[in-house]
């Protein structure tokens, strides 16, 4: 239809790829994007001026950070976030963004605006191709020439992005696509022949798990990621006290059980509690829910649970058999197959077990929690930090954090609960990711405080977002914890390199005066006894604030199981 | 584990990139394709590749569950030589003067069974049709005549099992055809 028809009937219902978009992330519940305009997006971006109500756009300072800002709304709202950028370096911006997403399970859709289509392949101005680039880091991606494909592009996007195993997905859209009228009409995907994330599950395979269980006299459960994801976390937790059996989680699962639980066995893994590594190679059944043996939990696979027959419930068939060799493979959701198992097993009290965790609890109390959560004298620690402000949220908060020393300090003392969100970057360890994660989290509207924890130095890789939390004054509460080192790199060069401290010592800035600068309120705190009025000073702000802490220069995070080690190999002390 | 050859037969849908994506999985795990074979299946719409590896049992399986779980990718089959029926063609482009010398032109026809497709007075195009090592061996044969070019396709094959992709894709139906397609038009 042209233009002059139009006019003379008024009937065209008509409307561009740029409206035809919009109209479509409105269609799948979308809220909040998150991204940076250019010019190949230019046509989008226009259009989103006419969808204010529905749409809101956050503007951040760098598509890194747009891309970690949605994958941290979509980890708090359980909602696919949306990420848009322009073609060529808006594009490429966003891989690290992407990658984290890949790697730690997260639906994220990015939209990204690509050259016209006659000069794609020309190696026009700002042409990157992104398809190529992201295709080892999403899940799915396609490229759109024309206005009529863009609804069918948006809903398997949607509906891949965040069915199965959930994961980023990404969607080139070529600028002419964008400004060409299509006839709109969008329907939901539900279905793509090839990809099928609803499983049968084998009842005969869920009886044969029962039966190891309920013959196993030293089970433990490893909780991942996939258990908050599936929403299993009441299924995981009925079936781990109706059996009599502790639960360790990995860095991603830490949400997926109660900390003040009897049954809770403690983090896994290079910086986890010294009971469930030492008792891994103790167990004789391993019941893996939703996680997938990543390296940093295994240690030296070689010597990895040698006792132990291993299930493992996992609705990504890939990860089953990758990494270590299993028993019984449940390929399934974990709620599906958690509420199956139930009630097949048999009620248990497996006390002695059990009391074998709490010996090695205490050791690590005695000789590592004490000493780093209640020091009496000498510099600040991470640990008393987070204890702190894990007393003061009363669990109750999202607690996001960057990457290193800082993070596995979150990991290991803050007390997550039934009310906790944690958004961290696990797979990747990007770091860089707290600042914009903060802020993408805060506008998923939690209904509970967001508190960030970021060293010195993933602070200064993304710390341009700041222009962002005072744009749209988002009320996120940021503790820098800051030793003057890249943490955790020094605390490797003092272990593995003869404290050969290449590179990692930092001559750091004014950050309260950079706070300042932005107009956000902030103190710095470097006195113990200054602290707690500090921490709650900051959670009873109004809008952002920043909290500096300094914090001792050479701390090291332990127990450590050092690079090669077996998990109970586990050093304690340094 | 000892390495060994495996053919991957793999369905898929007929989309941009997946070649890419595939063939991304077996560069990181350092696998190289011996050959490859792109083509259309029996149901339409429907691409058929086949790939010949040389890797262990254990990895294969590993690659196969990842190739699989792609969107794009329908249906992976691991198969042994033993397998399948599968054959490869060959074209040998052969000096006529060598050709002409002796029996050679009649044992190709009777030993190798071959088939000439063209003769003109400076070479002769051999074709052949068989497995690996028949074609291998005929290559051998030639050499002394004096081989101007040589190609071989990859690997084509079929497999011994009765249950066909149709058979599968039903399945697949089944399971994942929502059993109410939305009616909602929105304009
Ligand atoms: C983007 C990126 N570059 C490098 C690294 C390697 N790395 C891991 S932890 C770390 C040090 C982090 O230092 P800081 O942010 O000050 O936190 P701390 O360890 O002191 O808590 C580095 C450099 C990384 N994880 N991510």
């Amino acid at each position: 239809m042209t233009v002059k028809e139009k006019n003379m009937n008024g009937t065209d219902t008509r409307v561009s790829g740029a409206d035809a978009l919009l109209r479509c992330l409105i269609e799948e519940g979308v809220d909040t994007i998150f991204g940076y305009p250019g010019g190949t997006i230019m046509p989008v971006y226009d259009k989103l001026l006419d969808y204010s109500q529905s749409l809101r756009h956050i503007l951040t300072r760098h598509e890194q950070g747009a891309a970690h800002a949605a994958q941290a709304y979509a980890m708090v709202t359980g909602k696919p976030g949306v990420c848009f950028a322009t073609s060529g370096p808006g594009a490429t911006n966003l891989v690290t963004g992407i990658a984290n997403a890949f790697l730690d399970s997260v639906p994220v859709v990015f939209i990204t605006a690509q050259v016209v289509s006659g000069l794609i392949g020309t190696d026009a101005f700002q042409e990157t191709d992104i398809l190529g680039i992201s295709m080892p880091v999403t899940k799915w991606n396609a490229q759109v020439k024309k206005a009529e494909d863009i609804p069918s592009a948006i809903a398997r996007a949607f509906y891949i992005a965040r069915s199965g195993r959930p994961g980023p997905v990404l969607v080139d859209i070529a600028k002419d696509a964008q400004v060409e009228k299509l006839s709109y009409s969008y329907s939901k995907c539900t279905y793509i022949r090839s990809y099928n994330p609803v499983i049968p599950l084998h009842m005969r395979d869920v009886e044969s798990a029962a039966v190891m269980i309920n013959h196993a006299e030293k089970p433990l459960i490893l909780a991942g990621h996939g258990v908050t994801i599936s929403g299993a976390t009441e299924e995981l937790k009925a079936l781990a006290v109706k059996g009599g059996i502790p639960v360790a989680v990995t860095l991603l699962g830490l949400p997926a059980f109660p900390q003040g639980h009897r049954l809770y066995a403690g983090l896994l893994g290079m910086h986890g509690n010294y009971a469930p590594n030492m008792l891994t190679n103790s167990a004789d059944l391993i019941i893996a829910v939703g996680m997938r043996f990543d390296d940093r939990v295994t240690g030296n696979i070689k010597k990895y649970a040698p006792d132990a027959r291993i299930i493992h419930i996992e609705i990504d068939k890939a990860e089953i058999n990758k990494n270590v060799q299993v028993d019984l493979e449940i390929n399934n959701d974990a709620r599906e197959v958690l509420t199956a198992l139930l009630p097949l097993v048999r009620e248990k009290s497996r006390e002695n077990w059990i009391r074998e965790f709490r010996i090695l609890d205490r050791i690590e109390y005695e000789k590592v929690i004490r000493p780093e959560t209640e020091p009496e004298e000498g510099d600040i620690r991470m640990g008393e930090v987070v204890s702190l402000v894990s007393e003061l949220t009363g669990g109750n908060a999202v607690v996001v954090t960057d990457v290193g020393q800082h993070q596995m300090a979150v990991a290991r003392y803050y007390r997550f609960n039934e009310k906790s969100t944690l958004v961290t970057s696990g797979g990747m360890g990007t770091m860089g990711f707290g600042l914009p994660a903060c802020l993408g989290a805060a506008c998923g509207n939690p209904g509970k405080p967001v508190v960030s924890f970021i060293g010195d130095g993933g602070f200064q890789m993304t710390l341009q977002e700041l222009g962002t939390l005072m744009q749209y004054r988002i009320p996120v509460k940021i503790l820098i914890l800051n030793n003057g080192f890249l943490g955790m790199v020094r605390q490797w060069q003092e272990m593995f390199f003869n404290r050969r401290y290449a590179s990692t010592e930092m001559v750091n800035p004014d950050f309260v005066a950079i706070a300042g600068a932005y107009g956000i309120a902030a103190q710095r705190v470097s006195r113990r006894e200054e602290l707690r009025d500090a921490v709650k000073k900051m959670l009873e702000a109004e809008g952002p604030y920043i909290l500096e802490t300094a914090i001792s220069r050479e701390a090291n995070i332990l127990p450590m199981v050092e690079p090669g080690a077996s998990v109970s190999e586990v050093t304690l002390t340094y | 584990m000892i390495k060994q050859e495996y053919t991957i037969s793999l369905f898929t849908e007929d989309h941009i990139g997946i070649l890419s994506r595939i063939t991304l999985i077996l560069t990181r795990r350092q696998i190289n394709i011996e050959s490859i074979t792109a083509s259309e299946s029996a149901v339409s719409g429907i691409q058929m590749l086949t790939m010949v590896v040389r890797t262990t049992p254990e990895m294969v399986n590993k690659v196969a569950r990842q190739i699989e779980k792609l969107v794009d990718v329908i249906k992976v089959f691991v198969h042994t030589s033993t397998e399948i029926i599968s054959q490869e063609i060959a074209l040998y482009k052969v000096s006529t003067k060598g050709l002409m010398s002796g029996s050679m032109i009649d044992n190709l026809v009777r030993k190798y069974h071959a088939r000439i497709l063209e003769v003109t007075p400076e070479y002769i195009v051999v074709e052949k049709s068989g497995s690996k090592n028949e074609i291998t061996d005929l290559l051998a044969f030639l050499e002394p005549c004096g081989v101007l070019q040589f190609t071989r396709s990859g690997r084509i094959a079929v497999t011994r099992q009765v249950k066909e992709l149709n058979a599968y894709l039903k399945e697949m139906d089944e399971i994942g055809r929502p059993s109410h397609e939305p009616s909602e038009i929105y304009n």
